[in-house]
Protein backbone atom coordinates (compact mmCIF):
# COMPACT_ATOMS: atom_id res chain seq x y z
CA UNK A 1 0.00 0.00 0.00
CA UNK A 2 2.70 2.34 1.01
CA UNK A 3 4.74 1.80 -2.27
CA UNK A 4 3.67 4.35 -4.96
CA UNK A 5 0.90 2.88 -7.62
CA UNK A 6 3.62 1.22 -10.09
CA UNK A 7 1.92 2.81 -12.91
CA UNK A 8 2.04 6.19 -13.16
CA UNK A 9 -1.78 7.37 -12.97
CA UNK A 10 -2.84 8.96 -16.29
CA UNK A 11 -5.27 11.14 -14.19
CA UNK A 12 -3.57 13.54 -12.42
CA UNK A 13 -6.30 16.00 -10.67
CA UNK A 14 -4.31 18.87 -9.34
CA UNK A 15 -4.81 22.47 -8.76
CA UNK A 16 -4.01 25.75 -10.39
CA UNK A 17 -3.09 28.66 -8.10
CA UNK A 18 -2.74 32.02 -9.56
CA UNK A 19 -1.05 34.03 -7.49
CA UNK A 20 -1.44 36.85 -9.86
CA UNK A 21 -5.48 37.43 -8.55
CA UNK A 22 -5.51 36.01 -5.16
CA UNK A 23 -6.18 38.98 -2.77
CA UNK A 24 -5.52 36.88 0.09
CA UNK A 25 -8.79 37.04 1.78
CA UNK A 26 -9.04 33.21 3.49
CA UNK A 27 -12.16 32.34 1.80
CA UNK A 28 -10.61 29.04 0.36
CA UNK A 29 -9.32 28.04 3.99
CA UNK A 30 -12.03 28.81 5.76
CA UNK A 31 -15.07 26.90 3.49
CA UNK A 32 -12.16 23.90 3.07
CA UNK A 33 -12.43 23.68 6.96
CA UNK A 34 -16.24 24.21 6.67
CA UNK A 35 -16.80 21.31 3.94
CA UNK A 36 -13.82 19.03 5.53
CA UNK A 37 -15.11 18.98 8.90
CA UNK A 38 -17.97 17.15 8.18
CA UNK A 39 -16.50 15.23 5.32
CA UNK A 40 -14.03 12.28 4.52
CA UNK A 41 -11.51 13.48 7.24
CA UNK A 42 -13.62 14.76 9.54
CA UNK A 43 -13.52 16.36 11.69
CA UNK A 44 -10.93 19.35 11.65
CA UNK A 45 -10.61 19.34 15.56
CA UNK A 46 -10.37 22.96 17.12
CA UNK A 47 -8.79 22.97 20.40
CA UNK A 48 -9.55 25.33 22.59
CA UNK A 49 -11.50 27.11 19.92
CA UNK A 50 -12.68 30.26 21.79
CA UNK A 51 -9.54 30.51 24.17
CA UNK A 52 -6.62 32.19 24.61
CA UNK A 53 -4.55 29.46 22.61
CA UNK A 54 -6.88 28.13 19.66
CA UNK A 55 -5.34 25.01 17.72
CA UNK A 56 -6.60 23.51 14.94
CA UNK A 57 -6.28 21.06 11.97
CA UNK A 58 -6.26 22.87 8.75
CA UNK A 59 -5.98 21.49 4.86
CA UNK A 60 -5.03 24.74 3.53
CA UNK A 61 -2.99 28.44 4.86
CA UNK A 62 -2.66 31.51 3.25
CA UNK A 63 0.76 32.95 3.72
CA UNK A 64 1.46 36.47 2.32
CA UNK A 65 5.05 37.48 0.81
CA UNK A 66 6.90 40.92 0.32
CA UNK A 67 8.95 39.91 -3.08
CA UNK A 68 11.80 42.87 -3.59
CA UNK A 69 14.01 43.05 -7.00
CA UNK A 70 17.38 44.55 -6.77
CA UNK A 71 16.00 48.33 -7.48
CA UNK A 72 14.24 47.74 -4.46
CA UNK A 73 10.92 47.81 -5.99
CA UNK A 74 8.62 45.18 -3.86
CA UNK A 75 5.10 43.09 -4.86
CA UNK A 76 3.30 41.86 -2.07
CA UNK A 77 1.84 38.06 -3.05
CA UNK A 78 -0.64 36.02 -0.99
CA UNK A 79 0.18 32.61 -1.37
CA UNK A 80 -2.02 29.79 -0.69
CA UNK A 81 -0.41 26.56 0.57
CA UNK A 82 -1.81 22.97 0.61
CA UNK A 83 -1.00 19.59 -0.46
CA UNK A 84 0.45 19.35 -4.00
CA UNK A 85 -0.63 15.60 -4.62
CA UNK A 86 3.00 14.57 -5.80
CA UNK A 87 3.58 12.09 -8.02
CA UNK A 88 6.65 10.85 -5.68
CA UNK A 89 4.84 11.77 -2.58
CA UNK A 90 7.15 10.90 0.03
CA UNK A 91 4.58 11.00 2.59
CA UNK A 92 3.18 8.01 1.34
CA UNK A 93 6.44 5.90 0.65
CA UNK A 94 7.96 7.02 4.74
CA UNK A 95 4.47 5.50 6.36
CA UNK A 96 5.27 2.36 8.11
CA UNK A 97 1.47 1.36 8.38
CA UNK A 98 0.38 1.62 4.31
CA UNK A 99 -2.23 4.38 6.02
CA UNK A 100 -0.86 6.99 3.94
CA UNK A 101 -1.93 5.88 0.03
CA UNK A 102 -1.73 7.69 -3.86
CA UNK A 103 -4.74 6.96 -5.54
CA UNK A 104 -4.07 4.73 -9.32
CA UNK A 105 -7.11 5.90 -11.23
CA UNK A 106 -6.25 9.85 -10.06
CA UNK A 107 -3.40 10.44 -8.47
CA UNK A 108 -5.21 11.67 -4.92
CA UNK A 109 -3.20 11.39 -2.00
CA UNK A 110 -4.96 10.36 1.21
CA UNK A 111 -5.01 8.97 4.17
CA UNK A 112 -6.69 5.72 5.91
CA UNK A 113 -8.37 7.12 9.07
CA UNK A 114 -8.58 3.25 10.67
CA UNK A 115 -4.92 2.36 10.15
CA UNK A 116 -3.39 5.71 10.80
CA UNK A 117 -0.98 5.09 13.90
CA UNK A 118 0.03 8.94 14.65
CA UNK A 119 3.65 9.02 14.44
CA UNK A 120 3.89 11.90 12.32
CA UNK A 121 6.73 11.04 9.80
CA UNK A 122 4.88 11.66 6.93
CA UNK A 123 4.43 15.40 8.34
CA UNK A 124 8.26 15.21 8.39
CA UNK A 125 8.56 13.88 4.94
CA UNK A 126 6.47 16.63 3.27
CA UNK A 127 8.72 19.55 2.57
CA UNK A 128 5.16 22.01 1.91
CA UNK A 129 3.89 21.38 5.78
CA UNK A 130 0.73 19.63 3.49
CA UNK A 131 0.09 17.44 6.65
CA UNK A 132 -1.07 18.15 9.62
CA UNK A 133 -1.32 15.75 12.98
CA UNK A 134 -5.07 16.19 14.80
CA UNK A 135 -4.21 15.17 18.66
CA UNK A 136 -7.79 14.68 19.18
CA UNK A 137 -7.66 11.53 17.21
CA UNK A 138 -4.32 10.61 17.00
CA UNK A 139 -4.24 10.29 13.65
CA UNK A 140 -2.35 12.92 10.41
CA UNK A 141 -5.27 14.49 8.17
CA UNK A 142 -4.58 16.43 5.07
CA UNK A 143 -6.50 17.76 1.99
CA UNK A 144 -8.07 14.82 0.10
CA UNK A 145 -8.85 17.45 -2.73
CA UNK A 146 -12.70 17.22 -1.96
CA UNK A 147 -12.67 13.69 -2.95
CA UNK A 148 -16.39 13.47 -1.09
CA UNK A 149 -17.12 16.36 -3.29
CA UNK A 150 -15.85 16.06 -6.96
CA UNK A 151 -16.90 12.97 -7.36
CA UNK A 152 -20.36 13.72 -5.89
CA UNK A 153 -23.48 12.75 -8.28
CA UNK A 154 -25.72 14.41 -5.64
CA UNK A 155 -24.53 17.42 -6.34
CA UNK A 156 -25.07 19.75 -9.86
CA UNK A 157 -22.09 19.55 -12.51
CA UNK A 158 -20.84 23.21 -11.67
CA UNK A 159 -20.19 21.97 -7.87
CA UNK A 160 -18.35 18.76 -8.15
CA UNK A 161 -14.96 20.65 -7.56
CA UNK A 162 -13.12 21.48 -4.62
CA UNK A 163 -14.59 23.44 -1.50
CA UNK A 164 -11.70 26.03 -2.26
CA UNK A 165 -12.31 26.57 -5.64
CA UNK A 166 -16.26 27.22 -5.52
CA UNK A 167 -15.33 29.72 -2.92
CA UNK A 168 -12.25 31.49 -4.62
CA UNK A 169 -13.94 35.00 -5.08
CA UNK A 170 -11.70 36.14 -7.71
CA UNK A 171 -11.51 32.52 -9.48
CA UNK A 172 -7.86 32.30 -8.69
CA UNK A 173 -8.24 28.65 -8.02
CA UNK A 174 -8.65 26.29 -11.23
CA UNK A 175 -9.07 22.74 -10.51
CA UNK A 176 -9.05 20.12 -13.39
CA UNK A 177 -6.82 17.08 -14.89
CA UNK A 178 -3.19 17.95 -15.02
CA UNK A 179 -2.20 14.76 -16.95
CA UNK A 180 -4.38 15.30 -19.84
CA UNK A 181 -2.32 18.73 -22.01
CA UNK A 182 -5.64 19.65 -23.67
CA UNK A 183 -7.31 20.06 -20.11
CA UNK A 184 -8.08 23.64 -19.61
CA UNK A 185 -5.68 24.07 -16.07
CA UNK A 186 -2.95 22.07 -18.42
CA UNK A 187 -3.13 24.98 -20.86
CA UNK A 188 -3.50 27.62 -18.51
CA UNK A 189 0.14 26.56 -16.86
CA UNK A 190 1.47 26.65 -20.21
CA UNK A 191 0.05 30.06 -21.51
CA UNK A 192 0.99 31.81 -17.90
CA UNK A 193 4.54 29.73 -17.50
CA UNK A 194 2.82 27.95 -14.20
CA UNK A 195 5.56 26.48 -12.14
CA UNK A 196 6.00 23.68 -9.49
CA UNK A 197 7.07 24.78 -5.55
CA UNK A 198 10.83 23.33 -4.47
CA UNK A 199 11.02 21.17 -7.42
CA UNK A 200 14.58 20.24 -5.48
CA UNK A 201 12.85 18.14 -3.29
CA UNK A 202 12.35 15.69 -6.50
CA UNK A 203 8.39 15.20 -5.30
CA UNK A 204 6.96 16.13 -8.46
CA UNK A 205 4.06 18.31 -7.43
CA UNK A 206 1.09 18.01 -9.57
CA UNK A 207 -0.36 21.07 -8.23
CA UNK A 208 0.73 24.40 -10.24
CA UNK A 209 1.38 27.92 -9.36
CA UNK A 210 0.87 30.93 -12.02
CA UNK A 211 3.23 34.21 -11.39
CA UNK A 212 2.72 37.43 -10.65
CA UNK A 213 2.02 38.99 -13.94
CA UNK A 214 4.78 41.51 -15.01
CA UNK A 215 4.07 44.82 -13.61
CA UNK A 216 2.53 47.55 -16.48
CA UNK A 217 3.29 50.43 -14.28
CA UNK A 218 6.03 51.54 -15.82
CA UNK A 219 4.96 51.28 -19.12
CA UNK A 220 2.32 53.46 -19.26
CA UNK A 221 3.83 56.03 -16.93
CA UNK A 222 5.92 56.34 -20.31
CA UNK A 223 2.77 57.01 -22.62
CA UNK A 224 1.27 59.61 -19.87
CA UNK A 225 -1.34 57.87 -19.21
CA UNK A 226 -0.59 57.40 -15.29
CA UNK A 227 1.77 60.11 -14.71
CA UNK A 228 1.26 63.96 -15.56
CA UNK A 229 4.17 64.64 -17.04
CA UNK A 230 4.04 67.45 -19.65
CA UNK A 231 6.00 67.26 -22.73
CA UNK A 232 6.83 71.11 -23.63
CA UNK A 233 8.86 70.79 -26.70
CA UNK A 234 5.88 70.48 -28.94
CA UNK A 235 3.70 72.32 -28.42
CA UNK A 236 3.20 76.29 -27.83
CA UNK A 237 -0.13 76.04 -26.09
CA UNK A 238 1.63 73.23 -23.59
CA UNK A 239 4.69 74.67 -23.36
CA UNK A 240 2.04 78.23 -22.23
CA UNK A 241 0.97 75.96 -19.59
CA UNK A 242 3.79 74.35 -18.44
CA UNK A 243 5.65 77.99 -17.88
CA UNK A 244 2.62 79.38 -16.00
CA UNK A 245 2.46 76.24 -13.76
CA UNK A 246 5.89 76.06 -12.99
CA UNK A 247 5.89 80.08 -12.06
CA UNK B 1 12.61 19.80 15.08
CA UNK B 2 10.70 19.28 18.50
CA UNK B 3 12.88 17.13 20.23
CA UNK B 4 10.37 14.67 21.55
CA UNK B 5 11.96 13.12 24.51
CA UNK B 6 10.30 10.11 24.10
CA UNK B 7 12.00 9.56 20.83
CA UNK B 8 15.51 10.79 22.25
CA UNK B 9 15.48 8.08 24.67
CA UNK B 10 14.32 5.18 22.42
CA UNK B 11 16.95 6.39 19.72
CA UNK B 12 19.73 6.53 22.48
CA UNK B 13 18.54 3.85 24.47
CA UNK B 14 18.20 1.43 22.38
CA UNK B 15 21.70 2.07 20.42
CA UNK B 16 23.30 1.46 23.62
CA UNK B 17 21.91 -1.91 23.89
CA UNK B 18 22.50 -3.12 20.26
CA UNK B 19 25.82 -1.57 20.72
CA UNK B 20 26.30 -3.47 24.02
CA UNK B 21 24.92 -7.37 21.64
CA UNK B 22 26.90 -6.56 19.02
CA UNK B 23 29.97 -5.84 20.82
CA UNK B 24 29.50 -9.31 23.34
CA UNK B 25 28.64 -11.36 19.66
CA UNK B 26 31.38 -9.44 17.99
CA UNK B 27 33.82 -10.65 21.04
CA UNK B 28 32.42 -14.05 21.21
CA UNK B 29 33.35 -14.85 17.42
CA UNK B 30 36.72 -13.70 18.14
CA UNK B 31 36.99 -15.97 21.25
CA UNK B 32 37.94 -13.23 23.67
CA UNK B 33 34.06 -12.70 26.09
CA UNK B 34 35.34 -13.98 29.29
CA UNK B 35 34.00 -17.18 30.31
CA UNK B 36 31.76 -16.08 32.84
CA UNK B 37 28.03 -16.91 32.32
CA UNK B 38 27.19 -14.42 34.93
CA UNK B 39 28.77 -11.39 32.96
CA UNK B 40 27.22 -12.82 29.47
CA UNK B 41 23.85 -13.56 30.70
CA UNK B 42 23.76 -9.98 32.87
CA UNK B 43 25.28 -8.07 29.89
CA UNK B 44 22.27 -8.97 27.52
CA UNK B 45 19.83 -8.56 30.10
CA UNK B 46 20.79 -5.23 30.93
CA UNK B 47 20.81 -5.00 26.60
CA UNK B 48 17.70 -6.32 26.35
CA UNK B 49 15.72 -4.12 28.77
CA UNK B 50 17.41 -0.98 27.97
CA UNK B 51 16.01 -1.77 24.00
CA UNK B 52 12.74 -3.30 25.08
CA UNK B 53 12.30 0.41 27.45
CA UNK B 54 13.51 2.15 23.99
CA UNK B 55 10.90 -0.10 22.18
CA UNK B 56 8.33 0.97 24.51
CA UNK B 57 8.77 4.47 24.86
CA UNK B 58 9.15 4.87 21.13
CA UNK B 59 5.35 4.14 21.16
CA UNK B 60 4.50 7.04 23.55
CA UNK B 61 5.42 9.29 20.38
CA UNK B 62 2.25 7.70 18.34
CA UNK B 63 -0.91 8.97 18.72
CA UNK B 64 -2.56 5.31 18.75
CA UNK B 65 0.31 3.62 20.33
CA UNK B 66 -2.72 0.49 20.45
CA UNK B 67 -2.00 0.39 16.26
CA UNK B 68 1.84 0.23 16.34
CA UNK B 69 2.08 -3.69 15.17
CA UNK B 70 0.87 -2.00 12.10
CA UNK B 71 4.15 -0.51 11.63
CA UNK B 72 5.52 -4.01 10.50
CA UNK B 73 3.99 -4.21 7.11
CA UNK B 74 4.91 -1.74 5.07
CA UNK B 75 9.14 -2.50 5.12
CA UNK B 76 9.54 -2.65 1.64
CA UNK B 77 9.14 1.36 1.52
CA UNK B 78 9.36 2.67 4.57
CA UNK B 79 12.47 2.73 6.98
CA UNK B 80 10.51 2.84 9.75
CA UNK B 81 8.80 -0.27 9.09
CA UNK B 82 12.14 -1.93 8.41
CA UNK B 83 13.46 -0.54 11.97
CA UNK B 84 10.42 -1.75 13.43
CA UNK B 85 10.83 -5.25 11.82
CA UNK B 86 14.26 -5.84 12.53
CA UNK B 87 13.92 -4.76 16.06
CA UNK B 88 11.44 -7.83 16.19
CA UNK B 89 13.60 -9.96 14.55
CA UNK B 90 16.60 -9.44 16.81
CA UNK B 91 15.46 -10.78 19.51
CA UNK B 92 15.65 -14.16 17.95
CA UNK B 93 19.47 -14.80 17.29
CA UNK B 94 19.89 -12.89 21.02
CA UNK B 95 17.45 -15.10 22.92
CA UNK B 96 19.06 -18.63 21.14
CA UNK B 97 22.34 -16.74 22.06
CA UNK B 98 21.53 -16.33 25.52
CA UNK B 99 19.66 -19.93 25.90
CA UNK B 100 23.11 -21.40 24.07
CA UNK B 101 25.11 -19.92 26.22
CA UNK B 102 23.62 -21.36 29.52
CA UNK B 103 22.65 -24.71 28.98
CA UNK B 104 25.22 -25.27 26.35
CA UNK B 105 28.42 -23.55 27.67
CA UNK B 106 30.83 -21.64 25.13
CA UNK B 107 31.21 -24.17 22.35
CA UNK B 108 28.78 -25.51 19.30
CA UNK B 109 27.83 -24.28 15.83
CA UNK B 110 24.82 -22.83 17.10
CA UNK B 111 25.96 -20.54 19.54
CA UNK B 112 28.49 -18.95 16.90
CA UNK B 113 25.57 -19.22 14.11
CA UNK B 114 23.52 -16.85 16.82
CA UNK B 115 26.36 -14.60 17.76
CA UNK B 116 26.99 -13.99 14.13
CA UNK B 117 23.23 -13.28 13.28
CA UNK B 118 22.87 -11.06 16.66
CA UNK B 119 25.30 -8.61 15.78
CA UNK B 120 24.55 -7.90 12.17
CA UNK B 121 20.81 -8.03 12.77
CA UNK B 122 21.73 -5.07 15.98
CA UNK B 123 23.42 -3.74 13.53
CA UNK B 124 21.24 -3.63 10.79
CA UNK B 125 18.44 -2.30 13.31
CA UNK B 126 20.55 0.87 14.65
CA UNK B 127 20.97 1.30 10.77
CA UNK B 128 17.44 1.27 9.71
CA UNK B 129 16.94 3.90 12.68
CA UNK B 130 19.50 6.50 11.46
CA UNK B 131 17.67 6.27 7.96
CA UNK B 132 14.68 6.91 9.27
CA UNK B 133 16.22 10.45 9.83
CA UNK B 134 18.88 10.50 6.92
CA UNK B 135 16.15 9.50 4.43
CA UNK B 136 14.56 12.91 4.66
CA UNK B 137 15.36 15.26 2.36
CA UNK B 138 13.23 17.62 3.76
CA UNK B 139 15.52 18.38 7.06
CA UNK B 140 19.26 19.21 5.79
CA UNK B 141 20.50 18.35 9.01
CA UNK B 142 19.34 14.58 9.07
CA UNK B 143 19.88 14.09 5.22
CA UNK B 144 23.57 13.15 5.25
CA UNK B 145 26.19 10.11 5.49
CA UNK B 146 27.30 11.73 8.51
CA UNK B 147 23.80 10.77 10.12
CA UNK B 148 24.20 6.71 10.02
CA UNK B 149 27.42 6.73 11.10
CA UNK B 150 26.98 8.98 14.04
CA UNK B 151 24.22 6.29 15.16
CA UNK B 152 26.30 3.26 14.28
CA UNK B 153 29.55 4.51 16.13
CA UNK B 154 27.68 5.84 19.02
CA UNK B 155 25.71 2.49 19.52
CA UNK B 156 29.19 0.90 19.55
CA UNK B 157 30.76 3.48 21.85
CA UNK B 158 27.85 3.73 24.49
CA UNK B 159 27.45 -0.89 24.18
CA UNK B 160 31.31 -1.09 24.98
CA UNK B 161 31.43 1.56 27.68
CA UNK B 162 28.38 -0.60 29.08
CA UNK B 163 29.82 -3.50 28.67
CA UNK B 164 33.44 -2.51 30.14
CA UNK B 165 31.61 -1.21 33.50
CA UNK B 166 29.83 -4.88 33.72
CA UNK B 167 32.81 -6.54 33.40
CA UNK B 168 34.75 -4.17 36.55
CA UNK B 169 31.71 -4.89 38.44
CA UNK B 170 31.61 -8.63 37.35
CA UNK B 171 35.09 -8.76 38.37
CA UNK B 172 36.19 -9.72 34.91
CA UNK B 173 38.00 -6.89 33.13
CA UNK B 174 38.84 -6.65 29.98
CA UNK B 175 42.14 -5.03 28.39
CA UNK B 176 40.41 -5.14 24.80
CA UNK B 177 36.88 -3.81 25.92
CA UNK B 178 38.68 -1.00 27.47
CA UNK B 179 40.73 -0.30 23.98
CA UNK B 180 37.50 -0.59 22.03
CA UNK B 181 35.93 1.98 23.90
CA UNK B 182 38.66 3.70 23.96
CA UNK B 183 38.65 3.87 19.80
CA UNK B 184 35.19 3.99 19.45
CA UNK B 185 34.77 7.22 21.83
CA UNK B 186 37.99 8.46 19.53
CA UNK B 187 36.25 7.77 16.34
CA UNK B 188 32.77 8.96 17.39
CA UNK B 189 33.93 12.43 18.99
CA UNK B 190 35.74 13.34 15.30
CA UNK B 191 32.47 12.24 13.23
CA UNK B 192 30.13 14.35 15.85
CA UNK B 193 32.76 16.74 15.03
CA UNK B 194 32.42 16.53 11.42
CA UNK B 195 28.64 16.45 11.49
CA UNK B 196 28.57 19.66 13.22
CA UNK B 197 31.04 21.37 11.24
CA UNK B 198 28.97 20.17 7.95
CA UNK B 199 25.52 21.37 9.29
CA UNK B 200 27.37 25.10 10.45
CA UNK B 201 29.30 25.14 6.64
CA UNK B 202 26.08 24.15 4.54
CA UNK B 203 22.39 24.73 3.73
CA UNK B 204 19.44 23.23 2.35
CA UNK B 205 19.13 23.78 -1.27
CA UNK B 206 15.91 25.07 -1.05
CA UNK B 207 15.42 29.00 0.24
CA UNK B 208 12.51 30.62 0.58
CA UNK B 209 13.04 31.76 -3.30
CA UNK B 210 12.81 28.11 -4.44
CA UNK B 211 9.48 26.97 -2.33
CA UNK B 212 7.15 30.20 -3.18
CA UNK B 213 8.97 29.76 -6.76
CA UNK B 214 8.78 33.41 -6.71
CA UNK B 215 12.87 34.00 -6.71
CA UNK B 216 12.64 34.99 -10.66
CA UNK B 217 10.77 38.37 -9.24
CA UNK B 218 13.55 38.73 -6.15
CA UNK B 219 14.39 38.11 -2.39
CA UNK B 220 10.82 36.63 -0.97
CA UNK B 221 10.35 37.91 2.68
CA UNK B 222 6.89 36.85 4.71
CA UNK B 223 5.03 39.77 5.83
CA UNK B 224 1.81 37.52 6.98
CA UNK B 225 1.72 34.37 8.81
CA UNK B 226 -1.89 32.21 7.78
CA UNK B 227 -3.00 32.24 11.58
CA UNK B 228 -1.87 34.51 14.85
CA UNK B 229 -1.11 31.62 16.98
CA UNK B 230 1.15 28.49 16.98
CA UNK B 231 -0.57 25.27 14.87
CA UNK B 232 1.18 21.88 14.61
CA UNK B 233 3.43 22.63 12.20
CA UNK B 234 5.76 24.91 13.76
CA UNK B 235 5.42 23.40 17.14
CA UNK B 236 6.19 20.43 15.40
CA UNK B 237 9.20 21.76 12.92
CA UNK B 238 9.26 25.01 14.12
CA UNK B 239 11.76 24.46 16.95
CA UNK B 240 14.06 26.77 17.37
CA UNK B 241 17.18 26.79 19.28
CA UNK B 242 19.44 29.84 20.38
CA UNK B 243 22.97 29.71 18.81
CA UNK B 244 24.60 30.42 21.75
CA UNK B 245 22.50 27.58 23.83
CA UNK B 246 23.58 25.43 21.55
CA UNK B 247 27.11 25.86 21.85
CA UNK B 248 27.22 25.39 25.34
CA UNK B 249 25.06 22.59 25.01
CA UNK B 250 27.83 21.02 22.29
CA UNK B 251 30.61 22.03 24.98
CA UNK B 252 28.25 19.74 27.34
CA UNK B 253 27.68 16.77 25.15
CA UNK B 254 31.23 16.38 24.31
CA UNK B 255 32.77 17.01 28.02
CA UNK B 256 30.73 14.28 29.85
CA UNK B 257 29.82 12.20 26.82
CA UNK B 258 33.36 12.09 25.53
CA UNK B 259 36.28 13.58 27.46
CA UNK B 260 35.24 12.13 31.04
CA UNK B 261 34.68 8.45 29.64
CA UNK B 262 37.68 8.27 27.87
CA UNK B 263 39.84 9.94 30.79
CA UNK B 264 38.17 6.76 32.82
CA UNK B 265 38.86 4.49 30.09
CA UNK B 266 42.70 5.85 30.14
CA UNK B 267 42.59 4.96 34.69
CA UNK B 268 40.95 1.72 34.06
CA UNK B 269 43.95 0.59 32.44
CA UNK B 270 46.55 1.05 35.16
CA UNK B 271 44.00 0.51 38.37
CA UNK B 272 41.60 -1.40 39.82
CA UNK B 273 39.78 -2.21 42.90
CA UNK B 274 36.14 -0.88 44.30
CA UNK B 275 37.27 2.62 43.47
CA UNK B 276 37.53 2.01 39.23
CA UNK B 277 33.98 0.42 40.21
CA UNK B 278 32.42 3.60 41.57
CA UNK B 279 34.42 6.10 38.75
CA UNK B 280 32.69 3.18 35.76
CA UNK B 281 29.94 4.04 37.05
CA UNK B 282 30.35 7.77 37.58
CA UNK B 283 31.73 7.90 34.06
CA UNK B 284 28.74 5.83 32.76
CA UNK B 285 26.36 8.38 33.75
CA UNK B 286 28.52 11.15 32.40
CA UNK B 287 28.44 9.57 29.34
CA UNK B 288 24.99 9.38 29.45
CA UNK B 289 24.42 12.95 29.62
CA UNK B 290 26.67 13.36 27.12
CA UNK B 291 24.82 11.55 24.71
CA UNK B 292 21.05 12.58 25.70
CA UNK B 293 22.63 16.20 25.74
CA UNK B 294 23.92 15.20 21.74
CA UNK B 295 20.38 13.19 20.81
CA UNK B 296 18.36 16.27 21.94
CA UNK B 297 21.10 18.82 19.35
CA UNK B 298 20.37 16.18 17.01
CA UNK B 299 16.84 17.08 16.57
CA UNK B 300 16.44 20.45 17.99
CA UNK B 301 19.14 22.51 15.95
CA UNK B 302 17.91 20.68 12.67
CA UNK B 303 15.31 22.59 10.50
CA UNK B 304 12.76 21.72 7.79
CA UNK B 305 11.83 23.07 5.08
CA UNK B 306 8.28 24.27 6.13
CA UNK B 307 9.90 26.94 7.56
CA UNK B 308 10.65 28.35 4.35
CA UNK B 309 7.13 29.67 4.60
CA UNK B 310 6.95 30.98 8.03
CA UNK B 311 10.15 33.28 7.58
CA UNK B 312 13.31 31.08 7.28
CA UNK B 313 14.84 32.39 3.66
CA UNK B 314 17.24 29.30 4.27
CA UNK B 315 17.24 26.35 6.38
Amino acid sequence: MTCLPKTESRVKLGLVIDLDICVGCHACSTSCKEWNTSGHSAPLTDLDAYGEHPDGVWFNRVHSFEVTNESGESVSVNFPRSCLHCEKAPCVTVCPTGASYKREEDGIVLINADTCIGCKLCSWACPYGAREYDSDAGIMKKCTLCVDKIYNENLPEHSRVPACVSACPTGARNFGDLGDENSGVSKLVKERDGFELMPEQECLPVNRYLPPRKKQIQNEAKDGFLEYKVDSSENALLRWIDKALSR
Amino acid sequence: MHPALSVIFFTTASGAGYGMLSVLGLGFLLGIIPDKTVFVLSSIAVALGLISCGLVSSTFHLGRPERAWRALSQWRSSWLSREGVLACLSYVPVLIFAAGWYYSGQNGSLLFTAALFMSISCLLTVYATSMIYASLKTVHAWCNHWVPATYLVLSFMTGAILLNTLALIFSCAQAWLNYAALVFISIALLIKLAYWNYIKTTRSVSTAESATGLGDLGKVNLTQTPHSQENYLLKEMGYQIARKHADKLRRISIISGFVLPFLFALLAMKYSGISIIVLSVIALLSCAVGILTERWLFFAEAKHTVMLYYGSSRV
